[in-house]
């Protein structure tokens, strides 16, 4: 690439010390210790959320075993982490999934993201856990064929859905707010789910039944067994009932709403080495088999790692302050406590 | 040693180990059969449905609420699934046989 790679980038790059792929507990404490040595960092995700696991998967649940925090809920200890890294203005950059790297003449990396943004920076920090949160497929036959066209798991336009016949999967939250937000532009919304008990919010859940009774909105229990159409195109659905007897609905479009899986993605493919579905580093800097590139956090294996969060934070300690070397090449680094650093006071704002 | 029989997903047969007190989800999984448990056992992921063998149905304890609501996510549901990380394993379990249901595409 040419030096004046930048100008040409489509999107003006953002330039940073470090970028932080995922905002998970571990990638927001890697913005604390980053910080402490002066360095910016910014953050992507592909949730419309930062606190990854902890605030998607468990946020009510309780956490025991966080140091000197005898208890806290999921979305607590995110909450807390957040104010620790606020003094260092992390940059949040939600919704979107890294997803291409590759290096910059100057040695730098170049990450771009799923929606375009695209990121200068010496030191790329892998905190992606289990991987991005993606919905969860149902096993169905042929499913690849209407997927994009007549299966969809977010909706981007409601227009699109104008008229159509709209099947909803699922007894959630967004299965409902999705059969309340499409039912006065459908020709007509059919809810399938496998229980008559729904798991989303009340409210929602008392507005669905009210349609259900007015006959605008039409309730189906039971699962769907089969994709009926042609082309990409589907034309119905076959349900099958909690009693066994299976019937067809006309449909459209199907939205499944089954909640969201973790899977690697497109990291995949950035050459580093990879254990099973885990990218492995060494214990001392945390450093993939990449120099540069960094992996803290359930995204990484070693001899005797524990997925835990507190050894997530320890590895973005010590990832750190190689990430300084790489950052600051002409500076020394000297370690310090933040109890008697007046630096370091001064960085967190405290003084 | 105790013992369970988990059919995968090919149909073959897997006599597993069994230690009193772990989950059946933990006991798959340490076997290296394919259930991700990706909750840890937590109730939050329905990533270990399994099928419990006919005979079995009614010598285990009644699914709760919370594996009810989260049986939600999981797909091809049936009358005798559940989520194998909320059936503990004693010895009063010895021999239990579970199929492990379809995973998500
Ligand atoms: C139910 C449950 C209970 C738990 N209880 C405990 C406990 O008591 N104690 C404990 O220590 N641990 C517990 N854990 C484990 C703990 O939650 C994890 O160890 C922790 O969340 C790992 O943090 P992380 O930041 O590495 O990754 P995650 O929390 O998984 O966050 C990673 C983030 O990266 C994002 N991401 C991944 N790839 C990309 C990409 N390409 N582009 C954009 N974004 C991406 C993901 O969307 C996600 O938000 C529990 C886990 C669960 C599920
Ligand atoms: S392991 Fe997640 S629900 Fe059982």
């Amino acid at each position: 690439m040419d030096e004046n790679v930048i100008a040409f980038e489509k999107n003006q790059p953002i330039e940073t010390d470090i970028v932080i792929v995922g905002a998970g507990p571990v990638g927001l404490f890697a913005v604390f210790e980053a910080g402490l040595l002066g360095l910016n960092c910014h953050l992507i995700d592909n949730l419309d959320k930062v606190g990854g696991q902890c605030a998607e998967l468990y946020p009510e649940k309780p956490i025991y075993d966080i140091p000197a925090l005898p208890y806290c809920t999921g979305q607590g200890l995110v909450d807390e982490l957040m104010k620790q890294a606020d003094p260092f203005k992390p940059a949040f950059h939600l919704n979107q999934q890294a997803d291409s790297l590759s290096k910059l003449e100057d040695g730098r990396w170049r990450l771009e993201t799923s929606t375009g943004t695209v990121f200068h920076a010496p030191v790329i920090v892998i905190a992606a856990g289990a991987g991005s949160f993606v919905p969860r497929r149902p096993p169905l036959e042929n499913i690849e064929e209407y997927e994009g066209s007549s299966i969809l798991y977010a909706v981007r336009k409601m227009e699109a859905l104008r008229d159509k016949k709209i099947v909803i999967a699922g007894g959630g939250d967004s299965a409902l707010d999705w059969t309340l937000n499409l039912h006065p532009l459908a020709s007509q919304v059919t809810l399938v789910h496998r229980r008559d008990q729904f798991r989303a919010a009340p409210d929602s859940v008392d507005k669905m039944r009210q349609l259900v009774a007015n006959d605008e909105v039409d309730l189906q229990i039971g699962q769907i067994k089969e994709l009926k159409g042609e082309g990409g195109q589907l034309e119905a659905i076959q349900i099958k009932s909690s009693d066994g007897e299976l019937y067809e609905v006309p449909c459209d479009v199907l939205l499944p709403f089954f909640g969201l899986k973790m899977e690697l993605g497109p990291i995949a493919e950035w050459g580093l080495n990879l254990d099973r579905d885990l990218i492995t580093v060494d214990t001392e800097k945390f450093e993939t088999s990449v120099p540069g590139i960094f992996a803290i956090g359930d995204i990484n294996y070693y001899p005797g790692k524990l997925k835990l969060i507190l050894s997530g934070f320890h590895e973005a300690a010590l990832m750190a302050q190689q990430a300084f070397r790489y950052c600051r090449p002409d500076e020394k680094l000297v370690f310090r406590y933040t109890t008697s650093s007046t630096d370091l006071q001064k960085k967190l704002g405290v003084i | 040693m105790s013992y369970i029989v988990v059919v995968d997903r090919e149909g073959q047969e897997h006599r597993l180990d069994a230690l009193n007190g772990w989950r059946v989800m933990e006991i798959i999984r340490d076997h290296e059969l394919p259930i991700k448990g990706e909750c840890g056992g937590c109730c939050s992921c329905a990533t270990c449905h399994v099928y419990v063998d006919e005979a079995w149905r009614d010598r285990i304890p009644k699914r709760e609420d919370e594996e009810d609501e989260m049986l939600d996510e999981a797909f091809s549901v049936e009358d005798n699934s559940r989520l194998s990380c909320q059936i503990l394993f004693s010895e009063d379990l010895e021999g239990l046989r579970v199929y492990l249901a379809p995973e998500g595409a």
